[in-house]
């Protein structure tokens, strides 16, 4: 058992679908009948292929089926070893990505039910985020809906790269839903592909498009500041999920200046920029493009400019550390806040569960 | 740049005053007075095309204005920069000198004409574009006034005209760079572009890249975005994917002297890109078996940035932290006049700079980059 993470609240695992014969028992009869007809055994996203070094860390690979697959595995390794108190599952799931938005409400659903099912009910300390086709607003509202009287959902999940940027009206149902159940947005690294992932086009290799990852979640900040979806939602939380995290200050500062100067466009944005996004957003810790010496990373927190922003994940079984080096090298008081203190603050869920 | 070569004794004891020192200023944009002034550089054929069927520019819904208007007349400029004798901001070489090039002290600067010649669909369009903008900065500017240096504009989307250029312009020794927008048909380092990189090494020029108003993808990986303020905000993005595709590409590797400046794509973000791609290299490499090097060590070889718009963090001086995980030696400083954000020397660093920093920084680097002490 890992000590120093002992108690910890670990804000991004996750447990994977096998294939859609998992899903099954969780489709209704035109699904079934669709899945086979249709052939849609595999939905695996391609923004992140399960065979790749990244998705999942040797000695956290099943000897069959995809990282994350054995609910065994993910007990021993993750939430025994770490000691953890939470963990909140992210399915990473093609439904997510389909363009049919029948389609992917049907699997989502079946994803959240099988989460529920096969997952949460299993053991005591997975939480987990319901999985959305943000394909379809309304869709996805109505899921919220239907699941939100189950507490141990704590959040909802889109992926990096959507259709539009995430600050756009059309995605605002969601967040209506969202605040009025208490549940934050998590946006985890990964796309839709409905557009190149750079602005030159597709990059050849899989290590340029994860590079470029961070750049979805900086226009996804930069989108929900500026149509000002928390001046509609003043409650509403949002949680960068695998977002790598040290772009965050140069975005804040690049912002900030850029307000100043054009604020008059947006005239609903009454604040900072940096001030709304610290108020509003948090991050999680691995993976952390950090930089060689633990001196310079304090000094990348000081940029952050709050203490309260970022929260702890392992992202098991995605590999970016090794052995226990899942801690960045900070002081015990910051390590506690970002391991509970942050994440108890940030879902409102898991608070009520401790009482 | 190495400070001890630094000759001028002032540049250690002035720490106030960049323009009593010399500054080069990298990012000038020239203008024509009206757009009619361009015509005459341009082969007839092109007058009725342009006429009839429009410059034909790539990501841009209507015509005649930016997709992302900006928040001042002229699309962007400086309210007082509009020449009183008449014509658009940077258009008139003396209201220039006396705005610019005498009252900030520039010992040169560096034109970045933003020519649609690179961005026009009509690839011999863009080739005629941008050759006639090069004639024109001969004529207009750089033989009209020493300080200023030209681009040798290029249609990068057609590699075999833009070595064509580069060799036709290398020789006349105002040309000191070669110019590509930010945003390419296809990640800058893929192999479509490498004749462009052998010329540039071969001629020892280096390739400043400065955003377009528009490109010919998206502009954001998650679609449109609705304002200009995140349109500014994603200028940052662009350069970030060229680094990340020289790199990974091995061009880096394949012409180790190629040397790329980021124009007017910020700074602060360089050490996190860095850090970024180490990790992911160190994890995934076997991807890219032609990448010999950690990522980070290509950035002090191959890259420079330029300083406009500064980077401004809200406790001013934790920019010192980016400066030096960066090094001084890769920013050189720039004004983007006549554009509204211009950054003045004397005003553009909220924090106080070391003065060897300063020295590297407002010229040594500029100086050494594009050899203005040949020229």
């Amino acid at each position: 058992m890992n000590v120093a993470t002992s108690g910890a609240i670990d804000c991004d695992i996750h447990p994977a679908v096998r294939t859609t014969k998992d899903l099954v028992p969780y489709l209704d009869d035109y699904w079934r009948e669709m899945r086979v007809l249709r052939e849609l055994d595999r939905l695996d996203l391609m923004s992140y292929p399960a065979a790749i070094p990244l998705s999942g860390r040797p000695d956290w690979r099943p000897k069959a089926g995809n990282p994350g697959t054995d609910f065994q595995m993910l007990v021993e390794q993750a939430l025994d070893h770490f000691d953890l108190r939470y963990a909140i599952c992210n399915c990473l799931y093609g439904a997510q990505a389909v363009f049919d938005e029948n389609m992917a409400a049907a699997f989502c659903r079946a994803i959240n039910d099988w989460l529920r099912a096969e997952w949460l009910d299993r053991d005591a300390r997975l939480r987990a985020s319901i999985v959305l086709p943000a394909q379809s607003p309304d869709l996805a509202a109505a899921e919220i809906e239907r699941l939100a009287d189950d507490k141990r959902f704590v959040q909802v999940l889109f992926l990096a790269r959507c259709d539009f940027p995430l600050g756009r009206k059309f995605y605002w149902p969601i967040y209506s839903a969202a605040v009025r159940h208490g549940l934050p947005i998590g946006i985890h690294a990964g796309g839709m592909f409905r557009h190149a992932p750079t602005q030159s086009g597709h990059p050849s290799y899989f290590i340029e498009d994860f590079a470029a990852e961070s750049q979805a979640f900086a226009v996804q900040l930069g989108s929900l500041v500026s149509e000002g979806v928390f001046t509609k939602f003043p409650e509403l939380r949002v949680v960068l999920i695998e977002s790598g995290v040290a772009w965050l200050p140069a975005m804040l500062w690049r912002f900030g200046k850029d307000w100043r100067g054009v604020r008059v466009e947006v005239p609903w944005v009454k604040e900072t920029p940096a001030s709304i996004i610290r108020d509003h957003v948090r991050l999680t810790i691995q993976p952390l493009d950090a930089p060689p010496n633990s001196s310079d990373l304090l000094r990348l927190i000081e940029h952050i400019g709050s203490e309260d922003v970022l929260l702890f994940s392992t992202d098991y079984p995605h590999w970016h550390f090794d052995g226990d080096a899942v801690l960045p090298s900070l002081p015990a008081t910051l390590l506690k806040k970002i391991q509970v203190e942050n994440p108890l603050a940030t879902y409102p869920r898991l608070a009520e569960a401790i009482q | 740049m190495s400070t001890q070569e630094v000759a001028d004794p002032r540049l250690h004891t002035d720490k106030s005053d960049p323009v009593r020192v010399g500054v080069v200023d990298c990012d000038i944009h020239p203008a024509p007075p009206a757009p009619d002034e361009m015509l005459r550089f341009l082969p007839k054929r092109w007058h009725s095309y342009m006429a009839t069927y429009g410059a034909r520019i790539a990501g841009q819904p209507t015509s005649g204005i930016v997709p992302y208007p900006r928040m001042a007349p002229g699309h962007g400029m400086r309210m007082d920069a509009w020449p009183p004798g008449g014509g658009f901001p940077g258009s008139d070489l003396k209201f220039m000198q006396e705005q610019l090039l005498d009252a900030c002290g520039i010992e040169f600067g560096i034109l970045q004409p933003l020519t649609i010649g690179s961005t026009t669909t009509n690839l011999e369009l863009g080739a005629a574009l941008c050759e006639a903008t090069n004639e024109w900065q001969l004529e207009k500017w750089t033989r009209k006034d020493r300080r200023l240096k030209a681009a040798i504009c290029v249609p990068q989307e057609d590699a075999a005209a833009s070595v064509a250029m580069i060799e036709h312009c290398a020789p006349e020794k105002d040309f000191v760079h070669i110019a590509v927008p930010t945003r390419t048909v296809e990640p800058f380092g893929r192999k479509r572009y490498w004749p462009i990189f052998e010329a540039a090494e071969h001629y020892d020029l280096p390739i400043c890249m400065h955003p377009p108003a528009s490109g010919f993808h998206c502009n954001t990986p998650t679609g449109w975005v609705s304002y200009y303020i995140e349109e500014h905000v994603a200028f940052a993005h662009p350069p970030q994917t060229i680094i990340t595709s020289l790199i990974m590409e091995g061009v880096l590797e394949r012409f180790p002297k190629l040397k790329v400046v980021l124009v007017e794509g910020g700074f602060a973000w360089v050490p996190a890109l860095a850090w970024r791609l180490d990790r992911l290299w160190h994890r995934m490499r076997d991807e890219v078996p032609h990448v010999k090097h950690a990522p980070s060590e290509y950035f002090p070889r191959n890259f420079w940035f330029t300083t406009q718009p500064m980077e401004e963090p809200e406790s001013p001086e934790h920019l010192l932290d980016t400066i030096r995980w960066i090094g001084a030696g890769r920013l050189m400083f720039s004004t983007d006049y006549p554009h509204w954000d211009f950054d003045d020397p004397r005003n553009a660093f909220k924090t106080t700079i070391a003065p060897q920093d300063r020295a590297a920084i407002f010229r040594e680097n500029a100086v050494a980059l594009f050899r203005l002490n040949e020229a």
